[in-house]
């Protein structure tokens, strides 16, 4: 049974159809890429299946169950996070308290609200915040970091919630090329060390070519291709989608 | 966390002086019993705008709530409601002490339960609305409320209900009456203090910077919402309840339900101490009830317009207020710090340290 | 109540009556609705002091009627004077609020309202008052007698109509209507294309403010006015709104006309002094429904 299987979603805007009739498996473990020229329908897709909004048809299965009726919370305490392609942190509060905010609320019960922060979670909160190179800044309020600081916060902040799988939006967009390497390395070492199932979409080629176990390409709001790095890069089709676009 | 022993000494003074200042100024203690009225207000509104990001307009609506509640309470124990106020105040309540104070007691409580019910009655219409709609139809409920009540016979409509009275020294009575709201404002502090210490303190927090964000973490966000609601409509029933005893005398627009006063002073208050701090409120709530009672007998006639006035130019230039400020004058002092661990340095210094400019 | 209701079943031309009324009033409503729209959609300011507008704009009515002149030639007054204040409020204070978040501009624009509707009850007092256009006594009947529409009201309807249909050709054809329009779009891109959206922004809130007290000359003339009576004015007007969504005209018509004759039926039934209770009633109403209508959508009523 695969993590997250897409089978025909279809969904329009307004006499936009976005995607159309789109399927693909996200399995267990790996690192599965999402690319595709701008306006191929990626970002609805994602918002689609995080439940952002909802489909016009198909189906959504997320370890064998049908999500594609859920709403967002729901879906996240079922143990799918998703970060935001233009980062979305609590900005007022500081990034000790954003990560402590993060514990999973899967199997939160009522009374658990009242309860304070045992010291192993802060202890847990700032050794993530120290793998993602932010613990100096940990009591800074996350509102005043500078963007691609932001952009690793809310990786840690997902990382904290211990997800099945996370959903990234773009991670590398905005972060100085220097510093994507890093970026990569601790995306590699979620997905071998956390274990936390990766579906990521970018637009940087060398990062997904490096990073993706497999990866879906989509244009027009179709699928248009699948297969691992290698197919994809030498697949006629992707690339004349991608040069067609320019 | 290590904060609560710096709030002692400071609360440990106010708390000394607020037992001893109706002796060493009872010409002031209705004052004073303001005072604490409006701390209780400002705290109540604080969990839902400040700490939660709901701005809500008609928090004044529980007030007006347990006002009446207790009020029916009061009477009703001993009397029967609809002709006590057909009469028009022309029945006479006569309790002693005891009964005064079952009814007082039990009124209170009322109040504060009568509230929450309240509250979680109209929390599931009203929290689907965010921003604008969610301050103007709590805006709205809190105006339809005063009018309701107004046009209810059994509750006297708009000739109101006469409050029993305290059976006893008209000087205890005010001394009765300060102690409650004492009371009331320093365990609304305490209560909130413990709260936003616990994990609800910072889910409300997430759903203020960023609601969605929340949602998408899977934050149980109405429970969140409702259970501030409520809490805000527990301590505003019995302020209700305790200010409506100590008016001695109730009417829907005016006295339970004054949504463009005391229902705007709430928020005026917080934003002129710092929403989203404990002692925000606090500060901001003595400041303004001292300046406006010092100032509001010379401004005679244009008193409003000028809090109109101070409204525009708070909201506009200080929405921070005097705490927010301080935080941004004094970052160090609220332990917003860059904090290096020699441990830990070495591990950043291998792995991708981040300068600050460099990154995005 | 109930017999109110009776009346309503036995008398069928109760029921004209009143939807005529309603209808007539509702068109005034309609005014506020759309100024408060404009405003809202292009500065994304919710101006909650919009029904305070309309209460100038009837004092100035009543003023003019105590010089002996009649209400009706203060409809330029008013458009003129709002016209300029409106312009003013925007460099004094609106313009401080337009980046800012949904609060500032709703607390900035109560405490306006509270300005003004404390001053003008300090500077004419708190009776409730009437603009006399001497126009109110005639009437016209119809259906055989049983209903009467009062000519200053029927007046006040092709008045109320004029404008509106004046301000959207504005909006449809001038240049300013377009550098509106483009700025309530994509503000930047207006500015990049040579709009000098600061004048556009004080030109649309003056306009809205023209739009108020020209509709608070009709309200003074066909109903009445009294300084605190703005809130709910303004309350109407978002009611208006929010019912019939942005850039709908004929949405903002019918909910505007609609709502004028939903008070009038409740007013009947339910007396006077429920009014303001009603028109919160349908707002709660309104935004009950709209909130069913979004978490269809899986997300809340932004």
């Amino acid at each position: 049974m695969e993590l997250i299987e897409v089978s025909g979603v279809s969904k329009s805007y307004g006499g936009v159809v976005a995607n159309k009739q789109i399927s693909l498996k996200v399995r267990r473990g790996r690192i599965t890429g999402m690319i595709g020229p701008n306006g191929s329908g990626k970002t609805t897709l994602f918002n689609s299946i995080v439940g952002y909004h909802p489909i016009d048809e198909g189906s959504i299965k997320f370890e064998g169950k049908e999500i594609s009726k859920l709403r967002v919370q729901e879906i996240a305490r079922l143990g799918m996070l998703r970060t935001f392609q233009q980062t979305r942190i609590y900005g007022k509060m500081n990034c000790v308290k954003n990560m402590l905010i993060s514990v999973s609320h899967r199997t939160a019960r009522f009374g658990d609200m009242f309860r304070p922060y045992s010291p192993e979670l802060e202890e847990k909160a700032e050794h993530l915040l120290e793998f993602v190179g932010l613990y100096s800044k940990r009591r800074l309020i996350s509102g005043d970091l500078s963007f691609g600081q932001q952009k690793l916060l809310e990786f840690a902040m997902a990382l904290m919630s211990e997800p099945e799988v996370l959903l990234l939006d773009e991670p590398t967009a905005g972060i100085n090329p220097t510093l994507i390497n890093g970026l990569i390395d601790r995306l590699k070492q979620a997905n071998e060390e956390f274990g936390i199932t990766l579906f990521v979409i970018e637009h940087n080629m060398r990062v997904i070519m490096n990073l993706a176990d497999n990866i879906y390409c989509l244009a027009h709001g179709e699928m248009l291709a699948e297969g691992t790095p290698e197919e994809i890069q030498t697949d006629q089709r992707v690339i004349d989608a991608y040069l067609g676009a320019h | 966390m290590k904060q609560h022993s710096q709030h002692l000494i400071p609360g440990l003074a106010i708390l000394i002086f607020s037992l001893a200042a109706p002796f060493l100024f009872p010409n002031y203690v209705f004052q004073f019993a303001l005072l604490w009225l409006m701390i209780t207000f400002a705290l109540t509104w604080d969990t839902l705008g400040g700490q939660m990001g709901y701005n809500s307009l008609g928090n004044i609506v529980f007030f007006g709530v347990g006002m009446y509640t207790s009020a029916l309470v009061q009477i009703g124990l001993y009397y029967d409601i609809g002709e006590y106020t057909a009469a028009y105040g022309a029945i006479l309540v006569q309790y002693d002490m005891e009964q005064y104070f079952t009814g007082l007691i039990i009124g209170l409580i009322a109040a504060g339960l009568v509230a929450v019910v309240f509250a979680l009655a109209f929390g599931t219409i009203v929290f689907g609305l965010r921003g604008p709609y969610f301050a103007i139809g709590t805006l709205g409920v809190a105006l339809a409320a005063g009018e309701l009540v107004g046009a209810w016979d059994w509750v006297g409509a708009g000739s109101g209900i006469s409050m029993p009275v305290y059976p006893g020294d008209p000087d205890d009575r005010a001394l009765l009456y300060y102690f409650l709201l004492l009371a009331l404002g320093v365990s609304t502090f305490l209560f909130l203090m413990w709260l936003y210490s616990t994990r609800f303190g910072l889910a409300i927090n997430a759903i203020r910077d960023d609601e969605e964000k929340a949602e998408a973490m899977g934050i149980h966000t109405k429970r969140h919402k409702t259970v501030a609601w409520s809490v805000s409509a527990f301590f505003l029933g019995i302020s209700g309840a305790i200010f409506g005893n100590m008016a001695g005398f109730i009417e829907p627009l005016e006295v339970a339900f004054p949504t463009i006063t005391f229902g705007i002073f709430m928020v005026v208050m917080c934003l002129l101490g710092g929403k989203g701090t404990l002692w925000g409120p606090v500060l901001g709530a003595t400041l303004f009830h001292v300046v406006k009672e010092v100032t509001w007998t010379h401004l005679l006639g244009w008193q409003w317009v000028v809090l109109g006035l101070l409204i525009i130019i708070n909201v506009v230039f200080f929405q921070q207020g005097i705490i927010g400020w301080a935080q941004d004058k004094w970052p160090e002092r609220f332990g917003i710090i860059v904090e290096d661990d020699d441990a830990l340095l070495a591990a950043q210094d291998t792995a991708e340290a981040l300068p600050d400019k460099g990154v995005g | 109540m109930i017999d109110n209701i009776n009346l309503l079943i036995l008398a069928p031309y109760l029921n004209v009556q009143l939807l005529l009324d309603g209808l007539l009033i509702g068109a005034i409503f309609v005014l506020a609705a759309y100024g408060l729209a404009l405003v809202w959609g292009v500065m994304n300011v919710k101006n909650l002091a919009q029904g305070d507008f309309v209460i100038m704009g009837g004092y100035i009515a009543w003023q003019v009627g105590t010089w002996g002149v009649n209400p009706l030639f203060g409809l330029p007054l008013a458009i003129v004077f709002m016209f300029a204040f409106g312009w003013a409020i925007y460099y004094l204070v609106i313009r401080y609020v337009i980046e800012r978040d949904l609060f500032t501009s709703l607390l900035a624009t109560f405490g306006m309202g509270l300005v003004i509707s404390q001053s003008i009850n300090l500077l004419f007092g708190p009776e409730v008052q009437i603009a006399d256009s001497g126009l109110s006594i005639r009437s016209i009947y119809i259906f055989g007698g049983e209903v009467t529409v009062s000519e200053i009201k029927l007046l006040s309807f092709l008045m109320a109509s004029s404008l509106a249909a004046v301000v959207i050709l504005f909006m449809k054809n001038s240049r300013m209507g377009q550098a509106i329009r483009a700025t309530a779009q994509d503000a930047r891109a207006a500015k990049v294309m040579g709009i000098d959206t600061e004048r556009v922004y004080a030109f649309t809130f003056a306009l809205n403010a023209a739009i108020c007290g020209a509709a608070g000359v009709l309200i003074a003339m066909i109903w009445n006015i009294q300084p605190f009576y703005g809130m709910t004015h303004s309350i109407r007007s978002f009611v208006i709104v929010t019912a019939a969504g942005f850039g709908n005209i004929p949405g903002v018509i019918m909910a505007g006309l609609g709502l004028g004759a939903a008070e009038q039926f409740s007013g009947f039934v339910f007396g006077a002094e429920l009014q303001q209770a009603t028109v919160v009633g349908l707002l709660v109403a309104v935004l009950v429904w709209r909130q069913i209508q979004s978490s269809r959508n899986r997300q809340a009523v932004i």
